[in-house]
């Protein structure tokens, strides 16, 4: 027998010595071109970064183990999905009214990751540093990863249901989707450094639990067990992207002093802009889950109030505070849901989805959750047109709303000391008058005037005639929303039928 | 009050890190929703292979954190060994 020795077994490389191996060996001066003209936007938002090296990913995720862990989740997720499939997962959520949630989020939300997929290929061909060009460029694939696991989740109920059939043409043309579109559209013409606070910090760190974590518990249950995974899915990759958000801006304010009023106005700025846009999922908490995980006030409480402390005490040390209007936001958490969902219901002749008074059981907890404010302010307006629709009279609001020229959003939201008064808000800019919902919207607006008048605002294109037509008919086909079967109330819908319908066969056993 | 939090899938694979983070940290707690586990402790949190694999009873990789997470608040430290969540003190502040 041959006494082979097997040959010395390498030490294997540890994360960090990976990690390093893998991003300093990609940054390069670059010779036959200068650097700033390779990287036009590196400095143009007046970011001043003296060393690229400094930045590491405390995941120090490497190519190897992000495709062998992506690549596991994805199987996972999908045998889920298959499962849920071919065991009519739909038959078991609580009711068809949860689909609404759905359809939202199919119109609203996973657009947004598309958007998110390009702001982050674009972004990190940007930084000079390879540590966070390869981070970007891994979160650009998972964006990509998002806005498909989505779609082939929500195709199954797109067999069943309706108003889930053609997501991206809605998203560039329905008036309310204009708020998500407008939100990511800002994010992404702005520099690099302002669209990472933007989108990996203020929206991720510190406001994405508030959709992926309550929400999609609220998915599972109800029992719809496709969605929550790939929510569930996606939000372990934001865990990663979280790390980015937070790595970035404590990047920014080390590297040099005068970082640290331009990170604060974009921190002050996009706290308010993703706040506006988290009202879609106050209302999908409160009232669009059949069977309820907690209030939007409480999510508010645990995910903005006390991690969001934790979170600006830590970066205090910088000379970073809070997010202005915060204190507003707080305030408003007694009262957001209802005054979106109210304004859905009167107007979701207009929607690729249906909307429904609470029931009686609804409302007490919605009562016992917002003791304050639901009996004395938004109870006696749902009684009303309870009334009203026992009549057969069923409320439509037949006007368009003013919108705000920065959020989008129809004037809804009331004063932050008084919530029976509406909160408007104007400025004038070149002769031209504009109107905002909020201070903080009338900030944003004008620290950067000449972005926003370029705004594309819904109500102005209808009125200006580019939106199909002149009456509601016209816009409703323009959207690609079937009038009489998308919109207008649950109650009397084809959804609310089909699902009636399989309720008596799962209760009957026909011979 | 600044406390850092880990919330995990409510899967088999993740009961493991669940048992392990609330072995190690005695005061951390844990929050039970339909599908999901939110721990919280306050100042920092630790996660340690060694603890993970006496529960698995195989070698553990920390990465593989990536398959059963679904959120986190804190500053991230992971090396081969150990994986924390972190707040900044204020004795770390005056010295900064």
């Amino acid at each position: 027998m041959n006494a082979m020795q097997p040959p010395p077994k390498l030490k294997k490389l540890s994360l960090k010595e990976r990690y390093a191996h893998l991003t300093r060996e990609l940054g390069w001066k670059t010779t036959y071109q200068p650097m700033d003209k390779v990287f036009p936007y590196a400095e143009y938002e007046g970011i001043k970064i003296h060393d690229w090296d400094a930045w590491e990913d405390p995941f120090r995720l490497t190519m190897d183990a992000y495709w062998k862990y992506q690549a596991e989740k994805e199987r996972k997720l999908y045998a889920v999905i298959d499962s849920f499939a071919q065991n009519n997962g739909h038959l078991n959520i609580t009711d068809a009214r949860y689909v609404n949630a759905l359809k939202l989020f199919l119109t609203g939300v996973s657009p947004l990751e598309y958007s998110a997929h390009r702001g982050y290929a674009h972004v990190g061909r940007h930084f000079v540093g390879a540590g966070p060009r390869i981070a970007c460029q891994m979160q650009a694939i998972d964006e990509l990863r998002h806005a498909q696991t989505q779609l082939h989740t929500m195709s199954h109920y797109n067999k069943f249901f309706d108003g889930l059939h053609d997501s991206r043409h809605m998203h560039d043309r329905v008036w309310y989707l204009s708020v998500p579109k407008s939100f990511f559209e800002d994010a992404c013409s702005a520099g690099p450094f302002e669209y990472l606070t933007a989108i990996s910090f203020s929206f991720e760190y510190v406001l994405t639990n508030l959709l992926f974590v309550p929400f999609m518990s609220g998915a599972a249950f109800n029992g719809d067990m496709a969605t929550v995974t790939f929510g569930f899915s996606a939000q372990s990759d934001e865990a990663r992207h979280m790390t980015l958000g937070l790595e970035i801006i404590k990047f920014m304010l080390e590297q040099d002093e005068a970082n640290v009023p331009i990170v604060q106005r974009w921190i002050d700025k996009w706290f308010w802009r993703g706040y506006r846009l988290l009202a879609l999922v106050a209302m999908m908490m409160d009232y669009m889950l059949p069977k309820r995980i907690m209030s939007w006030d409480e999510a508010w409480e645990m995910y903005f109030e006390q991690a969001g402390d934790a979170l600006f005490n830590d970066l205090s040390r910088y000379g970073i505070r809070k997010p202005k209007y915060f204190e507003v936001a707080s305030k408003e958490k007694h009262r957001l849901s209802h005054e979106v969902w109210a304004t859905f219901y009167n107007y979701t002749q207009a929607t690729a989805f249906h909307t429904w008074l609470p029931s009686e059981e609804e409302m007490k907890w919605l009562s016992a959750k917002y003791p304050d404010t639901f009996d004395r302010l938004y109870r006696p307006r749902f009684e009303c047109w309870r009334a009203m629709e026992e009549k057969g009279n069923r409320y439509y609001n037949p006007t368009l709303p003013q919108l705000c020229v920065t959020c989008q959003i129809p004037m809804i939201f009331t004063e932050p000391d008084d919530p029976t008064t509406t909160c408007f808000r104007a400025t004038e800019y070149k002769g031209e008058r504009y109107h905002f919902c909020s201070d903080g919207c009338k900030d944003i607006f004008c620290y950067e005037p000449e972005k926003y008048v370029q705004s594309w605002l819904p109500v102005h294109q209808i009125y200006q005639g580019n939106c199909g037509g002149a009456d509601l008919k016209d816009v409703i086909a323009w959207y690609h929303i079937n009038f009489g079967v998308d919109n207008f109330d649950y109650t009397g819908s084809p959804d609310q039928k089909l699902w009636d319908e399989w309720q008596l066969q799962r209760s009957s056993n026909p011979v | 009050m600044s406390k850092v939090s880990i919330t995990f899938q409510n899967s088999d694979d993740a009961r493991h890190l669940v048992e392990a983070i609330l072995a190690d940290n005695p005061a951390a707690t844990a929050s039970v929703m339909p599908a999901l586990t939110k721990i919280d402790c306050e100042g920092r949190l630790s996660l340690r292979r060694e603890s993970v694999e006496v529960r698995v009873g195989r070698r553990f990789d920390l990465q593989e954190l990536h398959l059963s997470l679904i959120s986190l608040a804190g500053n991230v430290e992971e090396d081969d060994d150990t994986f924390t969540l972190a707040w900044h003190t204020a004795a770390e502040k005056s010295q900064s």
